[in-house]
């Protein structure tokens, strides 16, 4: 019997001990016509060996292509040492903390973890994780409009480069609450949110918050500080939605504009998580010290034992939902604790300049293939501003037929842009991570090449490969 | 000691980052960060150290016996890590085309199926991030349903009072009023109080079943027929799915949405607090409305259905859908135990739990409900203990952590006062529980012969008992660097 360790001898001694006749009978209060047969259309067991040989097939059934899509979901170098320590048993099989004397493994690592989220974005304080990047989100969008006390509104202004699936999954969750979500369009030649586009919406305001995405979904690099000036100038709060690897290059919210963001949110996947079809990955959300019992989420602060020696305990329990139940700041509980693991010991193994010098790698990257691509006939930048490592380009022929003859190839070619912006088909939105060699990038720029080619019935601009 | 005081500036892991660093030029100084952020700098071997160091702080499920009750900490079997980190899985993109991640999507298709299977449910979908996740979407769901059918005047959520805490909060995070059922004193929801509550502002009703109490309410299908005949939807608040897993169904019992916790029942790890992976189920009038993606297989391929193929849908939980490589733990697992492994895991569960409340009760504890049979996990209440010796629950919590047990849940449910939530699982051995009521009997000892001890424990773990109240007041919730002082609320 998997994992279930009771001998004969024993299941006799404790149904004894116990006083009925049969396991069956532990189930006497339990209607009888509610009790089922054998489940048919479930699989008999299998044995560890077995399963192995079925994962395995599957595994290399979706084979490795080569990957310039990130869209959300980054492609990075991962320390060998991240996961041997993640997957420790001390840290796979705990739970949350309730107990901290037997927990300050992970309490501390906690707090590790607050700590180095409050360096990277510059604000006082910080969480213990959400589920991920778009879902923290939601959960900022739900704090700033508690949180905001001199515009008593529920309109939040979104910019429509922000992530699609961030715009849809925030949607989902805040819109039973009666929020409203007004949509900032961006500029079509920068691709960026203009305050002209702010100015237009602004009598429809109040607004109680501004969601400033550095960079946005198009890797576009946005006037953070112009964009929290004009927010707080109409007592909007300012939620930046940041990467946190982009963040050792780029100005941190709490440096944004005269006084800096007040909310800074975003995925911690870029730090020690593989892509792994999407999660999990782990939602980080940091505010200023004012709006900290607003904040949702599992917090660790650092206090004294009995004997005065320092430790660490889940602190603010008040906001939370197991003690305040239909008043609780969130209904979160479970978060992502082991990824968050995972993303301390990234971050610690990285350091500051690590971090600094695979941003920089990731930037220099996209713009080396951004060059190879729009050497091309018909490939171009769709804006002219400047990214950080996405870039979006103007394809010459649609964008899921160029996309599905790359994939034959085993080269994933970058995030379909038409499907979310018709406006700008066709296009598709490329990344190239520090993981990308030069080798790899030519040999996408020389298959899309190709393809181009076949499409747009030209000659080819490339020599063939031979 | 902090990993931050570990650091000295310009000592690094050097192999863990790219040897060039690149020129950035075109990026505006004004969007430039103006100084390095304040992470440690360290040498691999200080923080592979460190980190090692402190995961041996921490009690676990591969380390100690763990029977927190309502979380269902038994075996996270190793298989389920290693193969949902092969190569394969760890590398596919979110937005990968199908055509490559049909390996991938055949896991979570039969994950689907079998979910289904085993809950009674019409469809699955496996999106919710956790628990919390899976019962927001079930009453979006139900909120969905009722305004499709324009029936407005259902603005309320019946939530028993020894349910989850998050059940009043998902219900609050979807708009709706909590309305407060008690537990009668056999540990059943209260029938006449239900009666009175029960109406055309019905909603639904969240359950727990068995509830938090830790028995199996006998009336359910009463209170399904009650709901029903108001007009309201029921929701199965599936945390304590292992208890019946395979031998009884939230959709025989007539719920029309539950979540599952697999990260409990499905023995995904609890990671220190997450990932949980928190799938819903729903009855055929609520098909429509499951968040997104789910995916679909056509007898030769496996398709995802999202936002545009499924416009009823409440929509999208988190960016990708979910919580994937937890989704394979959940798949693997599901595999090795098969129909038959199933229902070993209710009926162990059972029999360890019974077994457990039966020599407590015979060492002498008093069990919250006696009449009633445990289900997978029961309360003990040491009210009189509190009384006589002095000593509570809490007391005992922190001296069993010196024994070498993680205490059960404390005080929750909070309508049985002094209490201990214990949950053995199945994947406990007779040797072990017997352990635990040996140290649960010397604990009372000492409590009757040296109290300090016990009220003072914990003895033998890393700190002594934290300052709560210090914390939460002089609040310290980050390292700063030297010269600045972080100020207190």
């Amino acid at each position: 019997m998997p994992f279930v360790p009771h001998t004969p001898d024993d299941i006799v001694a404790m149904l004894d001990t116990v006083g009925v006749a049969s396991i069956d009978d532990l189930f006497d209060e339990i209607p009888a016509e509610l009790q089922i047969g054998e489940l048919a259309a479930i699989p008999a067991g299998m044995a560890e060996m077995d399963i192995g040989r079925l994962m395995q097939s599957r595994a290399r059934a979706d084979g490795q292509p080569l990957c310039f899509i990130g869209a959300g979901a980054y492609d990075h170098h991962i320390p060998a040492a991240v996961w041997q320590i993640a997957t420790r048993g001390e840290f796979y099989s705990a739970y949350t903390p309730y107990q901290a004397e037997a927990s300050q493994g992970t309490l501390q690592l906690l707090y590790e973890f607050q700590s180095m989220m409050v360096a990277l974005t510059g604000l006082d304080v910080s969480n213990a994780s959400l589920y991920d990047g778009a879902s923290g989100l939601a959960e900022a969008v739900l704090m700033a409009v508690r949180a905001n006390r001199k515009v008593k509104s529920e309109k939040v202004l979104v910019p429509r480069s922000l992530h699609p699936a961030y715009r849809r999954t925030l949607r989902s969750i805040v819109s039973t609450q009666g929020i409203e979500l007004v949509e900032v369009p961006f500029d079509p030649r920068g691709g960026h949110t203009a305050i002209e586009a702010l100015d237009a919406l602004a009598e429809q305001g109040p607004y109680a918050a501004l969601v400033v995405n550095q960079p946005n979904f198009f890797g576009v690099l946005e006037d953070v500080d112009a964009l929290t000036d004009w927010a707080h100038d109409r007592d909007a709060l300012v939620i930046g939605v940041v990467n946190p690897v982009a963040l050792a290059l780029l100005s941190p919210p709490g440096d944004w504009g005269k006084t800096g963001a007040d909310i800074a949110c975003g995925e911690a996947q870029p730090l020690g998580m593989p892509l792994a079809s999407g999660g999990p990955y782990a939602g980080f959300l940091c505010c200023r010290q004012e709006f900290v019992r607003q904040l949702p989420g599992r917090i660790v602060g650092r206090t004294l034992d009995l004997d005065g020696k320092p430790g660490f305990t889940l602190t603010l329990q008040a906001r939370e939902q197991h003690i305040r139940r239909n008043k609780a700041t969130s209904n979160i509980c479970t978060n992502q604790g082991l990824l968050v693991t995972a993303a301390t010991i990234h971050m610690t193994l990285l350091g500051a300049e690590g971090l600094e010098r695979v941003a920089a790698a990731c930037h220099a990257n996209t713009a080396r293939v951004t060059q190879l691509l729009c050497a091309l006939p018909g490939v171009e930048p769709l804006f002219d501003r400047p990214v950080f490592h996405e870039q979006a380009l103007h394809l010459p022929a649609p964008a899921a037929d160029v996309l599905r003859s790359l994939a034959a190839h085993s080269i994933l070619g970058g995030c379909d842009l038409s499907l979310d912006y018709p406006e700008l088909d066709p296009a598709v939105l490329v990344c190239a991570t520090e993981m990308r060699t030069g080798e790899e990038m030519q040999s996408y720029a020389s298959k899309l090449g190709r393809i181009i080619a076949t499409r747009t019935q030209a000659p080819s601009p490339v020599a063939p490969e031979i | 000691m902090l990993i931050h005081d570990r650091s000295r500036p310009g000592r690094r892991a050097a192999a863990q980052a790219p040897l060039a660093m690149p020129e950035v030029t075109d990026i505006p100084a004004a969007l430039r960060r103006r100084s390095r952020p304040a992470l440690p700098e360290v040498s691999e071997l200080q923080a592979v150290r460190h980190y090692t160091r402190l995961s041996q702080k921490n009690f676990s499920i591969d380390t100690h016996f763990y029977p927190l009750g309502s979380c269902t900490m038994k075996y996270n079997p190793r298989a389920c890590n290693t193969l949902a980190m092969l190569p394969g899985f760890l590398a596919r993109h979110p937005l990968a085309p199908e055509s490559h991640s049909q390996g991938f999507m055949a896991c979570l298709y039969e994950l689907q199926e079998m979910l289904k299977e085993v809950t009674g449910m019409h469809a699955v979908s496996l999106a919710p991030a956790a628990g919390a996740q899976g019962e927001l979407a079930g009453v979006a769901m139900i909120r969905a349903y009722h305004l499709a059918r324009g029936d407005l005047a259902r603005t309320e959520i019946l939530v028993p009072d020894a349910a989850h805490g998050t059940n009043p909060a998902s219900a609050v995070m979807c708009g709706f009023k909590v309305r407060e059922i008690p537990t009668g004193p056999d540990g059943d929801v209260d029938l006449a109080a239900l009666e009175q509550a029960v109406g055309p502002r019905t909603a639904g009703i969240m359950l727990t079943n068995p509830s938090t109490v830790g028995v199996f309410d006998r009336n359910i299908q009463a209170i399904a027929a009650r709901v029903h005949a108001a007009g309201g939807l029921l929701y199965y608040d599936g945390a304590n799915l292992n208890a019946i897993l395979g031998k009884v169904r939230p959709g025989d019992m007539g719920f029309d949405v539950i979540h599952m916790n697999l990260h409990k029942t499905f023995s995904t790890p609890h990671g220190g607090g997450g990932p949980g992976a928190g799938p819903v189920g729903v009855s055929a009038r609520l098909e429509s409305y499951l968040p997104v993606p789910l995916v679909a297989f056509d007898g030769e391929e496996y398709r995802w259905l999202a936002e545009h193929e499924r416009p009823e849908s409440i929509g999208r939980l988190t960016a990708f859908g979910g919580n994937m490589g937890i989704l394979l733990r959940a798949y693997i697992y599901a595999r090795l135990l098969g129909r038959e492994g199933m229902r070993r895991v209710s009926e162990f569960a059972t029999l360890n739990a019974n077994y457990l409340m039966a020599r407590l009760k015979a060492a002498g504890f008093d069990a919250a409900y006696p009449q009633r049979r445990a289900s997978h996990e029961f309360i003990i209440t040491l009210k009189r203990e509190a009384k006589e010796l002095d000593v509570n629950a809490m007391d005992f919590a922190k001296r069993l952590l010196d024994y070498g047990y993680h205490a059960p849940t404390t005080y929750f449910p909070l309508l049985v006062p002094e209490c201990l939530l214990i949950e053995p699982t199945e994947s406990e051995s007779k040797e072990d529980l017997d352990g635990f009521v040996a140290a649960m009997i010397a604990i009372r000892e000492e409590a009757q012969t040296n109290p300090e001890l016990v009220k003072t424990a914990p003895h033998t773990m890393p700190v002594r008992r934290l300052d709560d109240v210090r914390a939460a007041r002089q609040l310290d919730l980050a390292w700063q660097p030297q010269g600045q002082q972080q100020g207190s609320t």
